[in-house]
This record gives structure tokens, sequence and C-alpha cells, in this order.
């Protein structure tokens, strides 16, 4: 349980700050921006837009993602799940003679193969993509940020990690802020204190 | 696509594209595509009628049956061609702006190609068609069944008309598409959408009862309800191959260099995949179905080729016409590498016409397969008349529909 338990906590950088946000104007600022950090060496930090930049994955420097070769993997692991189940059933397990055909009849196999390698491929393309993104995340630090709020309306955003080995609180901002950017805020690793309900404000 | 496509200059993208190189610049060795595609189907179709007609009863079956794979080959090409422009028009799509000229001018070859089909009509049916000679319908009660559909005028007629809506659509939607070059109208587009759909719907019955007439009915007795998908299939996956090599050769012979990315050969490639899955599917589920039922009138295609070299043939197709190029074809790096894509392109335009050759010859060498000269000549002949078709309207207009209002977005299309 415990293990499952560790896959539903995502991986955050330990200590007291998460690490530092920097907004942007414009989506054409966060993609130069990226390229700047990128070539700065850094490597744990993400970029936010309410809408695909195209070729960001080019201005972040991305690997290619490994997903596809999970679905691959998984789409294989079915299709050979089909056809083995099948042939094991009908050859060794319960052979049985249908319209005189062979025991091994493999073209009648074949549909529940493609459909189980069809099945395998997307199960793997949807939870291998959970995976990589640690989701479901239910809380993140970012959100402690009000500002982030409107990385999903109108706003473009760069959030550097604090383990990542480049990362200095002070000359990663100043570095942000060359890039351009328009706010730098240090978010804190814990949750933001929930306002208390019907409470006064001041 | 509703999410804004580009944002300000972050790809690396030309500042400015030259007129100079949408057009053919004079001087071009494309230029002189319709003579040497003239040149090659005069000596290909001169030297197999010479060879056909006078070379004995043998070689005359010989020559119409291997006109037919020829003509059949070509004519898939363009029938894909016709296929996509319509696709696109159909589903707005705006990635592909930049290769619809050259499709365009693939399924411009239409209303020639029909002239392949004239000696065919007029001198090979008899050859050809067994149900075509009355005495045979008559001794035969199966084929006097199918008689109301399966007679000389009617077949004519339906050849006919075929080639007619498939010569008046290719027209028109290259016509249109040109007409926009020079007035810009947005309304073209418009009228080219609300068109497509009904011309669709035209293609797929059209498509369906030439590939029954001229394919299936080689073998009177047989029929397969899937079988003008199965062509469809092959064809539009040839086709694909065709406009890769197309745009990868454009792009070397420095046209278009600009216009055409590393993007849209991508997607190019991902049709070419698709088309191949898609072959398979319809192969494989003709297939099935009558090797389950097993039922005598339907397993007698298969039965024909299992024959001698031809089950060689069979599982050659398999294994190359799918499974190859299936794995070949599936990772990102391949569909984006040039000569990957080019090589498979090449390779499933061989398999395509094994594939015709596979659907036709075993009517005609039951005992195995028997390739020979008026094959090749034929082939050559088609490929002439198609390839100068094809430079002919290369050259009249631009090479890129250059005032559709899809144009900016397909220049700045990128794969997410």
């Amino acid at each position: 349980m415990s293990f499952l338990t560790g896959l539903l906590r995502p991986s955050l950088p330990p200590g007291e700050h998460f690490g530092l946000l920097a907004e942007f104007t414009s989506p054409a600022e966060l993609y130069h921006a990226c390229e700047g950090v990128r070539d700065a060496g850094y490597t744990r930090w993400d970029a936010h837009a309410p809408f695909p930049v195209h070729g960001l994955e080019r201005a972040m420097g991305l690997r290619a993602s490994r997903l596809p070769w999970v679905s691959l993997l998984l789409a294989l692991g079915g299709g050979i799940t089909g056809m083995g189940l099948q042939g094991w059933v009908s050859t060794l397990a319960y052979p049985l003679v249908i319209s005189g055909k062979p025991f091994f009849s493999w073209p009648a196999f074949v549909p529940v193969t493609f459909e189980l390698a069809v099945l395998g491929g997307a199960l793997g393309a949807v939870f291998g993509m959970f995976a990589m993104n640690q989701l479901p995340t239910l809380h993140h630090p970012l959100f402690n940020s009000q500002a982030f709020e409107r990385a999903s309306d109108d706003g473009f955003f760069l959030s550097i990690e604090s383990w990542d080995p480049q990362f200095n609180p002070d000359r990663t901002a100043d570095l942000l802020r060359r890039l351009g950017a328009k706010e730098v805020e240090l978010i804190a690793s814990a949750p933001r204190q929930a306002p208390a309900l019907g409470g006064a404000t001041e | 696509m509703s999410a804004p496509h580009h944002s300000g200059g972050t790809g690396p993208r030309p500042a400015s594209l030259h007129t100079d190189a949408l057009h053919l610049p004079p001087g071009h060795s494309w230029h002189r595509l319709p003579t040497v595609g003239l040149t090659l189907a005069a000596v290909g179709l001169g030297g197999s009628l010479a060879f056909g007609l006078l070379g004995g009863t043998e070689a005359r079956h010989q020559l119409w049956h291997s006109w037919l794979v020829g003509s059949l080959f070509v004519l898939g090409i363009s029938l894909g061609a016709l296929f996509f422009v319509l696709v696109q028009h159909a589903t707005q799509a705006g990635w592909s702006i930049v290769v619809r000229r050259l499709a365009e001018n693939v399924m411009g070859a239409l209303p020639y190609l029909a002239l392949l089909f004239v000696p065919l009509a007029v001198l090979g049916l008899g050859d050809l068609f067994h149900w075509s000679h009355p005495e045979a319908v008559q001794s035969d009660p199966l084929l006097q069944h199918k008689a109301a559909y399966l007679n000389v005028p009617f077949f004519l007629i339906r050849t006919f008309a075929s080639f007619a809506i498939w010569s008046v659509l290719a027209v028109w939607f290259s016509r249109q598409s040109r007409l926009q070059d020079e007035t810009g109208d947005h309304e073209i587009t418009r009228r080219m959408r609300r068109r497509s759909a009904p011309a669709l719907i035209l293609f797929a019955l059209t498509v369906t009862f030439f590939a029954f007439d001229w394919l299936m009915s080689l073998d009177p007795h047989w029929y397969s309800t899937i079988f003008g998908l199965y062509f469809f299939a092959g064809s539009v996956m040839s086709f694909f191959a065709v406009l890769a090599l197309v745009a990868l050769a454009a792009k070397r012979q420095g046209l278009l260099t600009l216009v055409l990315s590393d993007e849209h050969q991508h997607d190019v490639g991902k049709l070419l995949f698709a088309f191949v899955a898609f072959w398979a599917y319809m192969a494989f589920s003709q297939y099935l179905l009558i090797w389950y039922a097993n039922l005598p009138e339907e397993t007698s295609f298969f039965a024909k080729r299992m024959v001698g070299t031809w089950s060689i043939a069979g599982t050659v197709l398999a294994l190359g016409h799918f499974i190859v190029p299936f794995f070949f074809l599936l990772p990102r790096t391949i569909k984006r590498n040039a000569t990957a894509l080019r090589l498979a392109a090449l390779w499933l335009l061989a398999m395509h016409l094994l594939d015709l050759h596979w659907l036709v010859m075993p009517n005609l060498h039951p005992a195995g397969m028997a390739p020979g000269l008026l094959d090749a000549l034929t082939l050559i002949g088609c490929c002439g008349v198609f390839l100068a078709a094809f430079g002919g309207a290369l050259k009249r207009r631009a090479l890129v529909p250059l005032r559709d209002p899809r144009l900016p977005e397909s220049l700045t299309f990128e794969n997410v």
C-alpha cells in the first residue's frame, strides 16, 4: 500500500521553498525566456501557458517523450496475451474441433489479438501519461501563488525548482528578471493557510 | 484546432517567401516532364501494342491483362489524389494547403487516364472478361443470373460514368483552386467545402463499382462486398507514397524549399502509415470472413492464389505490404527523415503494383507468376501518360494555392 500511496505523492523538492515562479506577458516572451533558462543549464524547471505554444519543447530543450515506448510495450503485451491465451485454450487447455479447422486457427484469433493490442496501447498511453505527469496531484506548491491562477487563463509562467543544482534564490531570480519576467515570486513548499471561513480579513 | 496556431515568431521559420520559388522557374528540369512522359508513353504503349497485337492470341491476352494492371496502377494514384483533395476540403484542413496543389496536379491526370481505358474497352473486353461472351453466358446459370448487371453495354456505361464523374470533379476542384490564386476570393473556399461532401459520396460509389467491374469481374463467379474498399485502400496508400516522393523530389530540385517543412513531410508519412494499416485491415477482413465461412464460391479467390508461386506473392504481400512497412514507419523519426520516407514510399509503390498483379494475373496464369516484357512495357507506358499529365498540370500554375485563406496556417503548421 505504501508503494501505491508513494506513487500518488508527487516528487517535490525538499526544503522550505519549492522554487521561483516568474510571470511573462506573452507567449513569445515565455518562449525566449525558456531558451535563456535552457542555455543557462537549468534542468528542473517547467513552463506553464493557457494553450500549447508551438516549439516550446525545443525552446525548453526537452527530450522526446518516452511515452510511445510505454504504449508500444503494452500494445505488444496485449497482442501477445490475446494470441497466447486463445492459442493456449484452443490447443492445450480445451481443444475443440470447430468447423473442421485446425486447433491453432490463428486467423480466427486475430480480431481479439488486435483489440487487446489496441486496448494495451491505449491504456499504456493514458496511464503512462498520468504516471509521467505525476497525476493525480491534488495539490501543488505552485498553487500557493495567487498569480498562478491565471496560468489557465491569460498568464504565462516559468517555474524553476529549488532542487535544481544551479538554483540560487537571488541569482536565479536575477536571471529571470533579465529574461523579461514581469514578476518573480518565491514559492513556499508548505500549503498556504486556508482563510478562515467568515472571519474578518484584517 | 481552436488554439492559437503560432505565437509571434516562435519557430525557426523564414521571414519571407519568394514568389519565384512558388512557381516552376523557367528552365527548370521539371519543364521536361511532359516530353519525358510522352516519350515513355509512346515507347511503352506503342511497343506493347506491337508485341501484343502481332504476337498471336496468347500475347494479346497478356497485353490486355498487363495493360489493365498498368492503368489501374496510375489510376489508383490519381483517384487517391482526388480523395485527398476532397477530404481536405470537407474537413477544412489547414496543414495540407502547401501540398494540396501537388495533389491537385496528380488528380489532374484523371481525364487523360480515361484514354488508357479506351483500348481496353474497345479491344480488350473479350480477352479480359469471360462474361462478355454471349455463348459463355448461355451455358452458365450463374452468369445468366448476373447478366442484368454484367453485360457489355451497362459495363461501358458504368465505366464512362465513373470517368466522367472523376474528370468533372478533378477539373472543377482544380479550376476553383486556380481561380482563387487570381481572385483570392474566400467564397471559393466555402464553395469547395460545400461541394466536397457530396463529391465524396459519388467518389465512394464510383470507385466501388469500378473495382467490382474491372477487377472483381475478371473472375465473374467470385464476389466480395469489401472488394471496393480493398482497391480504394491500396490506391490511396499508393497516392500518399507518390505525394511523399513528389514533395521530397521538389525540395531536392530547389522547389518549395521554404514552404514544405519536416512537419508536412511528417503528416504525409503519417497518412501513408495509416493507409498501410488500413489496407491490411481490409485485406485481412476479406480473408478472415472467406476463410471462416469456407464456402466454395468465396474461397475460389484464395484457392487460385495459393497455387505455385502465387502463394509466395501472397506471403510477400502480407509481409511487405503490411508487417515490415508498419513497423518501419511507426517511429516518428523515420517519417521525418527524407531518405527513410523516400525508401518506404518506393517500396510501398512496388508492393501496390505487386498487389494489382496478384489480383489480375492469376486469372491469366493459373499455374504461377509469369511476369514478362509486356508487363514492363505497359507499366512504363501508363506511368508515362501519368507523368505527362502531371508535368503538364505542374507547369500551368503556381506550386501552392497562393491565396488560400489557410495558407499562413499551413506554412506555420507544427505537430504538437
